[in-house]
């Protein structure tokens, strides 16, 4: 099997689309940023369900672990994402 | 997936299983009531929105108290309570995630559980997210305190077709699991019986051990914490080599200086954590109490096909990207248009009552006599409260509490964020802003929606600008009136020009530790009666407390002023700030005392300068004094609750800021006057 020529999609989660399934590959920033993501539910490995994109640039909607928790642009673009179905 | 299976080969330690002997436990509470010892201390601990505050309400009574801790401005509701007959102190801790010091209210709940004495830990937990709220029992078991967990909101947990086995909980954690529904009052009176037997049996909480080579990590450096020494401190070792792992900030400061030796242990430990791992220790700890908490859950839960909800279904209309900006513009309007519409409704009636109490205070008291100039400051502090609080301020908290109960609100900072943002404001500072322009007071009071105390400062400040129904006649009734709608217009816009300047520029001066939005969206609840009337009274007893005597007090210097003629020293007083702006000196007063009584502002000015304005002041000087009064000092009432929001020295600059931006922008708009003419 031929692992190291997989390419995995990796993006952060700012730029996935509505409805998409995709699991936290790395959370980037420092110890505040890990600290308040793991608080709320939001580690490495887990799966987010992004609802809802909210107008003018506003937050997004995930859903982790069966709650919703809304995580502003510049939060989300700290959130290395790959899809669930490519897991 | 947890590595073990079966039953917990992790457990260990002296748990027991609570067996109900009330005998042996008449026996102990005889003795304890002997002995006359303190008062029982129970302490509610939860993560946000799992309905702590409803189960302090259900059982505390009006007597209850909000106070700050010592040298913060985080509030704690602490109560008297009875359980079966025997008096207790129940607090209300902040709702926290972890029992880890990332933000004020962490802070300083983390440090009242590490140092204050409590009796019980009451930890509730919203069952419908079980394994999330399991990472903080974890933490809490680790503090080695009596405690027992209330699975909270069963009812949600069942809709979302889970079936979670309290007894089996128990038996893992070795400590008592109640299941209950605060919001429909169900298991709260067992809850706080079994409070009362674990404060005598106290209990202990089974250690839960995690993967093995993590351990092996923690109990070296537990190991070292015990050779260090911890006799200046109640908390084991383990939670000590856990936080230092984890880099708390409290256990940094507490240990790493007195013991350097440990320090340089605690580091190379998480190095070699952080190598084994490819990830930051903390992360590894997280990760591995998450894992746990998981897989606990997983082990007491039975998931079935949820139920599809009205609560589900609520949000695709009131978060839609444009129904539910249509639904939040209606639901403001409505709170403002019920509250504002009844208030004056009420106000009237009230007023009209309380003008009778005027008359019959001059017929039966020598009308310029001091003893009727005090009575009658009295008076009018008296009723300008009344006016105040029982028309706008109660219907507004009362709808405020049933908005923050049902769930609304942050879906609506979830909705305001991206616009908000932009000017430094939290999304749910929405609230507060479109309430300043009723009145600060409340505006400012419900600025404690916000999470952190840097966004409370930003919206308190902002608030205290926006121009409240007091200025706005100020606004109408001189520029509106007298120089024409376009200036009045010019003003709200200058005045928005210059919030958005100053929440920019503080936003950017105070930067987050979080760059933006991280709120968890609960799920709807139908608001209960006795809680939100209970939450609206301990709210509006702020008022009475600290703002009311305030008012009251500044009626009485406005008529003692009056009743001594002391108005030439005033306008002496405030004849620096007049001459800078190019107004009259009798206008003195009227800017000293709009600080005591905002509403009564251009009525003063009238009496002062006589009436029709536009005689004794030109148009130029009627907008210099009122963008002016717009912007500066906010009046005593709002000093009150600032002071109780973000403490004195915030207040204090707010004060100072709002005066100075004040005198600045009155000064340019007269020197733009003078340059256009």
């Amino acid at each position: 099997m031929e692992t190291g020529k997989i390419s995995v999609p990796i993006k952060t989660l700012d730029q996935v689309r509505t409805d998409a399934s995709m699991i936290v590959q790395e959370i980037l920033g420092g110890w505040h940023m890990r600290q308040r993501l793991n608080q709320l539910g939001i580690h490495e490995g887990d799966v987010l369900i992004i609802k809802r994109c909210c107008a003018m640039r506003g937050p997004i909607l995930v859903q982790v672990h069966g709650m919703d928790v809304a995580l502003g642009r510049a939060v989300a673009r700290h959130i290395r994402v790959r899809p669930q179905d490519e897991a | 997936m947890w590595p073990w299976d079966g039953p917990w080969p992790g457990t260990s330690g002296s748990g027991r299983r609570m067996k109900h002997n009330d005998r042996i436990l008449r026996d102990k509470l005889t003795a304890s009531r002997k002995r006359g010892g303190r008062r029982r201390q129970f302490v509610l601990v939860g993560q946000p929105n799992c309905g702590k505050s409803t189960i302090f309400n259900e059982v505390a009574g009006y007597r209850s108290l909000t106070s700050n801790f010592p040298g913060a401005t985080v509030s704690y509701t602490e109560s008297r309570v009875s359980v079966d007959g025997r008096p207790c102190n129940l607090i209300d801790l902040p709702g926290v995630y972890s029992l880890t010091s990332l933000d004020p209210a962490s802070t300083e709940t983390q440090r009242f559980l590490l140092e204050e004495p409590i009796d019980v830990l009451i930890h509730v937990i919203d069952s419908s997210i079980l394994g999330r709220s399991l990472e903080l029992s974890l933490q809490l078991m680790d503090l080695e305190i009596p405690m027992v967990i209330c699975l909270n909101m069963m009812d949600e947990a069942e809709r979302k077709g889970m079936l979670i086995d309290a007894e089996r909980l128990s038996e893992i954690l070795g400590i008592p699991v109640i299941p209950a529904t605060a919001s429909k009052g169900k298991g709260v009176q067992d809850l706080f019986r079994q409070a009362l037997k674990a404060s005598l049996r106290k209990p202990r909480a089974r250690h839960i051990a995690g993967h093995r080579d993590v351990e092996r990590v923690i109990e070296r450096l537990s190991r070292r914490v015990e050779k260090a020494g911890r006799s200046d401190s109640r908390f084991s070792s383990h939670l000590v080599a856990t936080k230092l792992l984890e880099k708390d900030p409290y256990f940094l400061d507490h240990y790493l200086d007195k013991h350097p030796r440990l320090a340089a242990e605690a580091k190379s430990l998480g190095a070699a954590l952080e190598k084994e791992h490819g990830r930051p220790s903390d992360a590894v700890i997280n990760s591995e109490r998450h894992a746990l908490s998981m897989s606990l859950a997983e082990e007491v839960t039975r998931v079935r096909k949820p139920a599809i909800h009205w609560k589900d279904r609520l949000d695709n209309i009131l978060m839609h990207n444009f129904w539910g900006f249509v639904s939040l513009a209606l639901i403001l309007f409505l709170l403002f248009f019920s509250v504002f519409k009844t208030g004056n409704w009420v106000e009237n009636a009230l007023l009209a009552r309380l003008s009778g109490f005027g008359e019959w205070l001059s017929r039966s008291m020598e009308p310029r006599s001091l003893g009727h100039s005090l009575v009658q400051g009295m008076a009018d502090g008296v009723a300008g409260g009344i006016a105040i609080v029982l028309p706008y301020l109660l219907p507004f908290l009362l709808c405020l509490s049933l908005l923050e109960d049902a769930g609304y609100l942050p879906r609506a900072a979830f909705l305001m964020d991206g616009l908000m943002h932009r000017i430094g404001l939290h999304g749910t500072a929405v609230i507060p802003a479109v309430l300043g322009y009723g009145c600060s007071v409340p505006a400012v009071m419900s600025t404690r929606i916000l999470g952190s105390t840097r966004d409370r400062f930003i919206a308190s400040l902002a608030v205290t600008m926006i121009p409240c129904a007091a200025r706005m006649t100020v606004i109408f009734g001189l520029v509106g009136y007298y120089v024409g709608g376009t200036a009045a217009f010019g003003i709200y816009m200058l005045n928005l020009l210059v919030i958005t300047l100053t929440t920019g520029v503080l936003s950017r001066m105070l930067p987050e530790s979080v760059p933006g939005m991280l709120l968890e969206i609960p799920a709807y609840q139908v608001p209960r009666w006795k809680v939100t009337c209970a939450k609206t009274w301990m709210r509006l007893k702020e008022f009475i407390v600290i703002a009311w005597p305030l008012l009251i007090a500044g009626s009485v210097i406005l008529t003692l002023t009056d009743h001594f003629n002391w108005t030439g020293i005033f306008n002496g007083l405030a004849r620096p700030v007049t001459w800078l702006l190019g107004l009259p000196a009798a206008a003195g007063t009227t800017l000293l005392f709009g600080v005591l009584r905002k509403e009564l502002s251009l009525l003063m000015l009238q009496q002062a300068l006589g009436s029709p304005l536009d005689s004794a002041l030109s148009y130029g000087q009627m907008l210099v004094f009122t963008v002016f009064v717009v912007f500066y000092l906010p009046c005593v009432a709002t000093i009150g609750v600032l002071y109780r929001q973000v403490g004195v020295k915030k207040t204090l600059l707010i004060v100072l800021y709002t005066f100075l931006i004040a005198l600045v922008l009155g000064l340019l708009v007269r020197g733009a006057l003078w340059f256009v003419r």
